[in-house]
């Protein structure tokens, strides 16, 4: 009857509600664990000495100087190849392929390769430029790097560049305005806090990868900061005292841990501020 | 003030050159070979990856794809232990992940205040953002010792009278595909779940309220609208976190111990494409079969994810831009 | 819809039927087809719009008005699969002939849209963006360019504290005469108003049309409108379009108190629209 249906019902209702509320909770302690792993382990190790001695053997107090400066540069060579071609062809996508059958194909194309696992953008460039040259080098990092970029520029130009009203185009073009300058004058301009919120995603996504530059720039116990030779990098430096046996290098892995989960939340808050504030 | 018939009105046009039409020729074609370069580079990896590996298939023929020998002594590859590996902690971290997703999000937008919401949203991206290394780490130093000291044992001894569960569920280590499973669906869990938030907020209200008005409770509600609304998006974020999973290496190659036998045992030790590739490749030299074999693993990767995404497209309407 | 406007009291808000007749055509258009695609929009169009005077385009949605006023300053050109055949001629030229330059024509034939669109830059920057696309100022020149459109749009008083702030931060009313504004900055000859009011409160819109019946002794104006108050308060010259085709046109006053055409009649009356 009415009344045993409803109770069987309300209770159906409590039922799912606890069980949602346990997955949340499993769901918390799991992600807490591993932000209180982070913070236990990466904290006590942090000492300032890391971020001025380069890498060195165990019980030799190493750091990870010059993994730190080997990823600035190569994230920030691999930015600056990858932002030109991104912003570029994410224009082109928005603004001059729209409805065409090449701008769909090309835009099926990116989607491929930003869901490209990182590690395949790895062998790419090996084959590239490492295997071709017998050489691993730190420009052979960078340009994985900008591999991994480019799709997510590309994506976010193309999107912000799409919510661009029409109306403000058109005013730009009645003026006597061109088509290369109504895109580069007025909807860049306009879409520009949006462009670089996705330039920001695209260097913390870069910041954190480990996987390409392994077989490419290969990383470097010593100081080097020559792009034709291997490159340290932080991941990779990571990687390698994590999975040494070391206590001491162990340490200072999980210091780097932290400076590097730091930098790219840092740069992610960044990107989710410029979004909000020129609206 | 001037007026404006003492400025000199513009000539008429003829009388002037068509200016800008180089600067226009100029961006319009940067623009369009910057777009093709974006094609270059998918046939160069597609091309790239096809040729080092091709030693592999000229050797082994299209059996490397599935035959469970990797013998790098003998020089004798085949993909069948990283494709099992690859496939089952993949499977293992969506059937984790996704009712755990599911949980959360119907958390989110049903039961925690409307307050909550945003500052849980941001906090999820941020979690989603966090460096896979990470994962792997936790994984390897609290994840897999955790299991070892109690998870494993208990379970093996549950079933270890049962006939056939008692070979999936045997005693092995903490490293092993079962662990990895787990790292990926931690790993996972917060893009999957920002999916299904915004994909059960997206539901329009209206249709919800109609529901409401006849007396339905909030699950009900969830079950027979927000979730039939959303169900293709909702297949689409399962497969996107698929992929993912699929590719994933430094969460991974800390904990599945990287072994070279097929084990039906999920707490044996195993290896997933990618981990073999990050693990074997400085033992690979220029030229040599073993970089061929490794390469041909990631083309067989690279297959396996293109599937995937080509599903998931196909199921979650591409980006329309009209 | 609009009401009934009283044919006596339009009579008498019409001052300026009379300037109609010492008026040249400035520019002349005969035997226009419009396409969408392969839908013919308008249909042999036959009509002057005489110098410095204001014509308004009325009709009910869907006319052709828009339409019309779009293709003098070749906004069709923006997008493939719209075209146009026949003559728009201004100064000796074919304006629809391809040998003529839109970006250029568009520094001679200015437009104003319904919706208020400001750049996201200053309000200086707003009006010497268009500036810079047809000249080369220095400073001063720029400077006194940049006061004088807005004196004329009858912004100066309220701009020109805050011509480095964002154009964003103004009102409606406002903004749509910074458009106007930074439309007349380039000197144009000839200024095209889409529907300029009908996104602004009766206060801003009554400041438009009186900037509009100002604007008429340096300009040649074509107004859309929908409201035939506004068509009666503020043109010379009215054309009443239906279904792509011009059925009827003359001076202002006549077409509302005295239409030729029964469907002219109609309309104006408020019987459909």
């Amino acid at each position: 009857m009415a009344g045993a249906l409803a109770s069987r019902r309300k209770a159906t209702n409590l039922a799912v509600a606890v069980l949602a509320s346990t997955a949340a909770v499993i769901a918390l302690a799991v992600l807490a664990s591993i932000l209180w792993t982070l913070l236990a382990r990466g904290l006590p190790a942090l000492r300032f000495g890391i971020l001025t001695t380069s890498m060195a053997p165990t019980g030799e107090n190493g750091g990870l100087a010059n993994a730190i400066v080997g990823s600035l540069i190569q994230d920030g060579i691999g930015m600056l190849i990858a932002i030109p071609i991104g912003v570029l062809a994410g224009t082109y996508l928005a603004e001059y392929a729209r409805g065409s059958k090449l701008g769909e194909v090309t835009r099926f194309v990116s989607d491929i390769l930003l869901s490209a696992p990182s590690i395949l953008v790895g062998l790419f460039v090996y084959t590239l430029m490492v295997a071709t040259t017998r050489s691993y080098s730190g420009i052979a990092g960078a340009v994985a790097l900008a591999v991994i970029a480019i799709p997510i520029i590309i994506r976010t130009t193309e999107d912000m560049l799409s919510l661009v009203p029409v109306a403000l185009r058109e005013a730009a073009a009645a003026l006597g305005a061109p088509k290369w300058k109504v895109v580069t004058l007025i909807a860049w301009r306009a879409a520009g806090a949006g462009m670089l919120t996705g330039i920001l995603l695209a260097l913390a996504r870069v910041a954190g990868e480990t996987a390409p530059l392994l077989f490419t720039s290969l990383g470097n116990l010593n100081w080097s900061t020559s792009l034709a030779k291997p490159m340290a990098s932080l991941p990779v430096a990571i990687y390698q005292m994590a999975s040494s046996p070391y206590e001491d290098l162990v340490q200072i892995a999980w210091a780097g841990a932290l400076i590097i989960t730091v930098g790219v939340l840092a740069i992610n808050i960044l990107a989710q501020l410029t979004v909000g504030r020129r609206r | 003030m001037t007026d404006i018939t003492a400025i000199d009105l513009l000539p008429a046009a003829s009388g002037r050159p068509r200016r800008s039409l180089g600067a226009e020729r100029l961006f319009g074609g940067s623009v369009t070979a910057m777009g093709m370069i974006v094609l270059g580079l998918l046939s160069a990896i597609i091309v790239m990856l096809a040729i080092g590996a091709w030693p592999t298939f000229r050797s082994f023929g299209l059996a490397f794809f599935w035959n469970p020998v990797w013998d790098s002594v003998a020089d004798k590859y085949g993909a069948g232990v990283m494709v099992y590996g690859t496939l089952l902690s993949s499977a293992i971290a969506l059937l984790i992940a996704v009712p755990l997703a599911v949980g959360v999000a119907y958390f989110l937008t049903e039961l925690a205040p409307q307050a909550f919401r945003r500052p849980v949203g941001i906090v999820i991206q941020l979690l989603a953002a966090i460096p896979s290394i990470i994962y792997g780490m936790w994984g390897f130093f609290v994840l897999a010792p955790l299991l070892a000291a109690h998870f494993i044992l208990d379970v093996a001894d549950l079933f270890a009278h049962v006939p056939v569960l008692n070979k999936v569920f045997d005693y092995g280590s903490g490293n092993s595909v079962f662990t990895a499973g787990l790292v990926l669906a931690a790993m996972i869990l917060p893009l999957i779940t920002a999916m299904f938030v915004e994909i059960l907020a997206a539901t329009p209200v209206v249709l919800k309220e109609s529901v409401y008005g006849l007396g339905a409770t909030r699950f009900e509600v969830v079950r027979h609208v927000a979730v039939p609304y959303g169900r293709r998006a909702m297949i689409g974020a399962v497969m996107l976190g698929l992929g993912r999973a699929l590719g994933e290496t430094m969460a991974v190659t800390f904990v599945i111990g990287n072994a070279t036998r097929l084990s039906p045992n999920l707490f044996a030790q195993g290896a997933t494409i990618a981990s073999t590739i990050a693990n074997e490749f400085s033992e690979a030299g220029f030229g040599s079969m073993k970089l061929a074999a490794l390469l041909g693993l990631g083309l067989t990767l690279f297959i396996i994810s293109f599937i995937v995404l080509a599903a998931s497209r196909a199921l979650v309407a591409p980006r329309v831009v009209s | 819809m609009a009401e009934a406007p009283e044919m006596a009291s339009l009579a008498g808000a019409i001052p300026h039927n009379e300037s109609l007749a010492t008026a040249t055509p400035y520019i002349r258009i005969r035997n226009l087809d419009f396409y969408y695609g392969d839908n013919k929009a308008l249909k042999g169009i036959n009509l002057d719009f005489p110098e410095r005077r204001v014509t308004a385009l009325i009709g009910p949605s869907g006319c052709g008005k828009s339409t019309l006023l779009r293709v003098i300053n070749r906004m069709y050109s923006l997008y493939p699969g719209q075209r146009a055949t026949g003559e728009v001629m201004m100064a000796g030229e074919n304006l629809i002939d391809d040998k003529v330059d839109p970006t250029d024509l568009r520094g001679r034939i200015g437009m104003v849209f319904q919706k208020p669109t400001p750049f996201p830059m200053s309000i200086y920057e707003n009006i010497s963006f268009g500036i810079k696309l047809h000249e080369r100022l220095s400073k001063s020149a720029m400077d006194e360019r940049v006061e004088w459109s807005l004196r004329k749009a009858a912004l100066w008083d309220e701009a020109k504290d805050r011509l480095n702030q964002s154009a964003l931060g103004m009102s409606g009313g406002q903004q749509q005469r910074l458009c106007i504004a930074r439309t007349i900055a380039v000197k144009p000859q000839v200024l095209l108003f889409d529907e300029p009011t009908s996104a602004l409160d009766p206060i801003s819109t009554a400041k438009v049309e009186e900037l509009i019946a100002e604007l008429r002794h340096d300009f040649t104006i074509v107004i859309v409108t929908h409201s035939m108050q506004q068509a009666a308060r503020c043109s010379d010259q009215t054309a009443f379009l239906f279904l792509g085709d011009v059925i009827e046109v003359g001076a202002t006053a006549q077409v509302f108190t005295n239409p030729r055409e029964q469907r002219t009649k109609d309309y104006v009356t408020g019987r459909f629209g």
